[in-house]
């Protein structure tokens, strides 16, 4: 297995043996090619990667990556995750999880695993629905979705993953979309180089249970009225012709056209009225402002949302504090160690 | 056992020498009775005596002051000779208030010390305790014809000694139990040095109650003396140990301690995930002070994190432990499948308390046995093992990670609350005398044609490698879904799914080849055996030396390993009439047995009233048996 050139890894090259059991047509296939062609542009060594994920449809991602990967237990991958990563922090660990898994069953860890701000990398597949189960509504369902399980509808509302995640503290926060590949692989980078927990949300097509789920985001006819790309430094502009864009009322991000008059200005709208995005920036309120634009009227933002850089990972902040008691004490032999404290003769 | 001797001291009063006591700290949970009672044990271990504790203490960290469900406890049992249980009744029963007195003057002997802190026997705290009338002063309980009865105002000594303190009315107040604490030095003639110099190095920093508690653990002392309380007082000696260094360990300071030699043992690093949980929580307590050892602990979120981050840190090369207690384990059961699915080496610590449910989660019990052994979805095995005394934890779980690394599978150790507070000194084992852990990580000389097979096994404990993340060309998936054998691949494949049910099962059995047949104490074969597990052990001895010295023909045989069995089990207890089990449960192991050896006929003793065995209760089950 050594060679003594290392050759350039290809995105075929990061692809294990296993066959790819995901149903034809599934938005996985898109965020699994995006994973491993933004690997093979970063040139990730393989033995340093490990993907562990939960149960569903998603979590079968470890199977099909030829790194090191851990299938584990239905919504437990961040607690797996967390736990390869504090014993070797020089690993490079992605989760793989979706709505289900994630946010339902397994929501108590993933909360923690983003208020810790360990240096997990985040993938959340979410497609709405339950797939593997064959088509339950799922927490990230629209109210009144009508299921297997919810013949008339479902009741309860659903989560905003990526409020969630900013009302948990996250430093990376992101969302991409499964057929939009170049975006998608273009977060995944910066996800990488993030220190701390990366959290990106995907849109991701079920094309079974909840096809079409998207479409106001996938659609060309539609889509550009729709998505906003978010990027930091750049103004949130958006529309096929760029004359839209994000301007902040002083409450909320509000829709307007540029060139036209605007009612909360009280006057025409200029380019420079038009929100220019600080990803950066350590207050989450401009952040949690985007998560907040209506879907289907307003444009749905997609892009790197957050990317505060000033915290350090809980993995090294753990290390560094072993170093520290190390500095004021070496470690014991275990004679030393037995022997310690209070101890008598006989 | 009496003889009394007049010391050369100059003092009229007569000191007797005894073989033992048993003194018993009762009062308020805010009375410091826990604290009084370690400083009694840690006094008579730096003395030389044998001993034994039980601390007994309510859930609620202060419940209403002065009720009966607010009292705290600690037994200490010492000797100049080898015990151990922390005795029955208690000799000297020290009373704080009267919800104490109330609770725990039924178990005094007759014609015991009996010390009351009159200053608490006020009218509100004598109905609080539900007593009609002051029992100080009741005609009925005469507690000063039945017992020897010591009443003394430790409020009021506490306070006329602290007149000149800084401290507030409150402060001062908490150092009422160093009174009584004084009280006992005197009573059984022990240094105050020891006491003085832990209050000095805990309070170093706040000199003013330091010097508080030690102005009244003298004054308590001076009171005894002075007031010449008692006709005589008594010694008891330093007990004929084996020669070497001692000190004294509760039971999870004895299990932290043995997974921080383990780890040194095996060169590997330490990881707990864990959650905290009583009484299992002093482990986590004890593992977070040890970072200059390398050690990382995770307080996770909760109980399924604690053993994933565990299961994660095991297959990234860590040696992983997850603690926890009855509950705790049952929300880890998956994920403990988890573990044994992918064939991790994970130790799984159950500090047991009674149960079900939230249970009595200070209290004892033993029975999650079922729970270790089958509480699992599918067919699902591990290596079962447990504790016999406080000092057996630092064994047995070095123990539990000699198998599982070995044997590349999660192992489950037994343990109690009542192990796990209890203390006992401890001879510390010399380093070279401590069983080695090998491990093995797999490296490029595991390929074979450049391929790596995670689930190719080793031809006698059928371990799998542990690869670690991290080693070029090992790349490798593993997970809870069905493994082909050998290739690790997902496999679906019915024969092969027997296969692995098969497989995971013999890999348990096959650890019954490597491990230390229990001992049979007594004579090897005859009318009855008494077999035990856990923290029975010190009641089994006690009860069967007892037995013994009535002439009564038994035997005692304790096991470590519940599963698998030892292999000569069946054969020995063939040799017996009779075969005694007692359990703090309704006859678990017993259960297991019967199933097990199904041509042996098993006597139950049980109890689960959330309090250990004592000495008389296992002697008087062995004489009706043998009647």
């Amino acid at each position: 297995m050594t060679t003594t050139e290392p050759a350039k890894l290809r995105d075929k090259d990061y692809a294990s043996d296993q066959d790819v059991r995901w149903c034809p047509g599934c938005g996985d296939y898109g965020i699994l090619k995006a994973v491993q062609v933004a690997f093979a542009d970063l040139q990730l060594p393989r033995e340093k990667v490990a993907f562990v994920s939960g149960i569903g449809c998603s979590s079968r991602f470890p199977y099909y990556m030829d790194t090191y990967g851990f299938h584990g237990i239905h919504g437990r991958a961040p607690a797996l995750a967390t736990g390869v990563k504090l014993a070797n922090p020089e690993l490079t660990v992605w989760v793989a999880t979706g709505d289900g898994d994630g946010l339902s069953i397994g929501g108590n860890h993933f909360i923690h695993m983003l208020r810790r701000n360990i240096g997990l990398k985040v993938l959340l597949f979410n497609n709405r629905i339950y797939g593997l189960t064959k088509g339950q509504y799922s927490p990230t369902s629209e109210v009144g979705k009508v299921t297997k399980s919810t013949p008339m509808g479902s009741l309860d509302s659903p989560f905003n993953p990526l409020a969630l995640a900013l009302g948990s503290g996250t430093t990376f926060v992101a969302r991409g979309i499964d057929i939009i590949r170049p975006k998608l692989q273009e977060i995944i980078k910066e996800a990488q180089a993030h220190e701390g927990t990366a959290f990106i949300e995907i849109f991701q097509n079920c094309n079974i249970f909840n096809d079409g789920a998207f479409e106001h985001v996938t659609d060309k006819k539609i889509r550009d009225d729709l998505l906003v790309e978010v990027r930091h430094g750049e103004p949130l502009v958006y529309g096929k012709e760029h004359d839209k864009g994000l301007i902040w009322t002083g409450s909320r991000l509000e829709g307007v056209h540029i060139g036209q008059h605007s009612d909360v200005l009280g006057r025409e709208v200029t380019g420079e009225d038009i929100v220019v995005w600080d990803a950066e920036d350590p207050n989450p309120t401009m952040a949690f402002a985007l998560t907040q634009l209506r879907e289907g009227i307003d444009p749905t933002p997609v892009g790197v949302i957050r990317n505060v850089k000033d915290h350090l990972p809980y993995e090294r902040l753990v290390h560094d504090q072993i170093h520290m008691a190390q500095q004021k004490r070496k470690p014991r032999t275990l004679e030393e160690l037995l022997h310690s404290g209070r101890t008598w003769k006989v | 056992m009496t003889s009394v001797e007049t010391p050369g001291t100059g003092t009229s009063r007569e000191v007797e020498v005894l073989d033992e006591a048993v003194i018993r700290f009762a009062g308020d949970s805010g009375d410091g009775m826990q604290l009084t009672g370690t400083q009694f044990t840690n006094t008579a271990a730096l003395l030389g005596n044998d001993l034994a504790t039980f601390p007994d203490y309510p859930a609620e960290i202060r419940a209403p002051a002065g009720t009966l469900p607010g009292v705290s406890a600690f037994q200490i049992r010492f000797s100049n000779f080898d015990i151990h249980t922390p005795g029955d009744k208690p000799d000297v029963l020290v009373a704080m208030n009267p919800a104490s007195l109330k609770v725990h003057l039924d178990e005094l002997k007759r014609g015991g010390v009996l010390i009351v802190n009159t200053g608490m026997f006020r009218a509100k705290e004598i109905k609080m305790a539900g007593f009609e009338v002051n029992p100080l002063e009741d005609e009925k309980l005469s507690l000063s014809q039945h017992y020897r009865l010591i009443s003394v105002d430790l409020n009021q000594l506490t306070n006329e000694t602290l007149k000149e303190s800084p401290l507030d009315a409150r402060g001062k107040m908490r150092c009422k139990n160093m009174a009584a604490l004084g009280i006992l030095f005197w009573l059984y003639n022990r240094p105050l040095e020891p006491t003085i110099e832990e209050i000095q190095a805990k309070f170093g920093k706040k000199p003013e109650i330091a010097e508080a508690n030690i102005s009244v653990l003298k004054a308590g002392y001076h009171y005894g003396e002075t007031a010449e309380l008692l006709q005589h007082t008594y010694r008891v000696d330093k007990a004929e140990l084996p020669s070497g260094i001692y000190r004294n360990i509760n039971g999870n300071d004895a299990t932290a301690y043995g997974m921080v030699a383990a780890s040194k043992l095996a060169g590997v690093p330490l990881f707990l995930g864990s959650y905290p949980i009583t009484p299992a929580s002093d482990i986590l307590h004890f593992l977070s002070g040890m970072k200059s050892e390398g050690v990382v602990t995770f307080q996770a979120e909760d109980e399924i994190a604690g053993i994933c981050s565990a299961i994660g840190a095991a297959w990234a090369g860590n040696l992983a432990v997850t603690t926890s207690s009855g509950p705790g384990i049952a929300l880890k059961g998956e994920a403990i499948g988890l573990a044994v699915m992918t064939e991790l080496p994970l130790v799984i610590v159950n500090v047991q308390r009674g149960g079900p449910s939230t249970g009595l989660p200070t209290k004892t019990e033993q029975a999650d046995l079922f729970q270790a052994i089958y509480g699992r979805n599918g067919e699902c095995p591990l290596p079962v093992l447990a504790a016999a005394t406080p000092s057996d934890c630092f064994n047995m779980v070095i123990e539990a990670f000699r198998i599982a690394t070995k044997h590349m599978i999660p192992v489950m150790l037994l343990t109690d609350g009542y192990l796990a507070n209890g203390s006992e000194p401890w001879r510390l084992p010399e380093v070279a005398d401590l069983p080695r852990i090998d491990v093995r990580f797999a490296g490029p000389a595991d390929l074979e044609d450049g391929h790596f097979l995670p689930y190719k096994r080793g031809a006698d404990s059928l371990a799998r490698p542990w690869a670690k993340p991290g080693t070029p060309g090992l790349e490798h998936r593993i997970g809870g879904l069905e493994k082909a054998d050998i290739t690790g691949n997902v496999s679906y494949d019915p024969d092969n799914h027997f296969h692995m049910v098969r497989l995971r099962q013999e890999k348990v059995d096959r650890i019954a080849d490597d491990i230390v047949e229990p001992e049979l104490f007594g004579e090897q074969s005859g009318g009855l055996v008494v077999v035990g597990w856990g923290s029975t052990y010190g009641a089994i001895c006690g009860g069967v030396n007892q037995a013994r010295r009535r002439g009564l023909k038994v035997s005692r045989l304790h096991l470590r390993h519940l599963n698998p069995l030892p292999k000569s089990l069946g054969d020995t207890l063939r040799r017996f009439d009779k075969v005694l089990v007692p359990e703090m449960n309704l006859g678990q192991l017993a259960t297991v047995l019967r199933s097990r050896f199904q041509d042996i006929r098993f006597e139950q003793l049980n109890k689960v009233n959330g309090r250990p065995f004592s000495n008389t209760e296992i002697r008087e089950k062995i004489e009706e048996v043998l009647a």
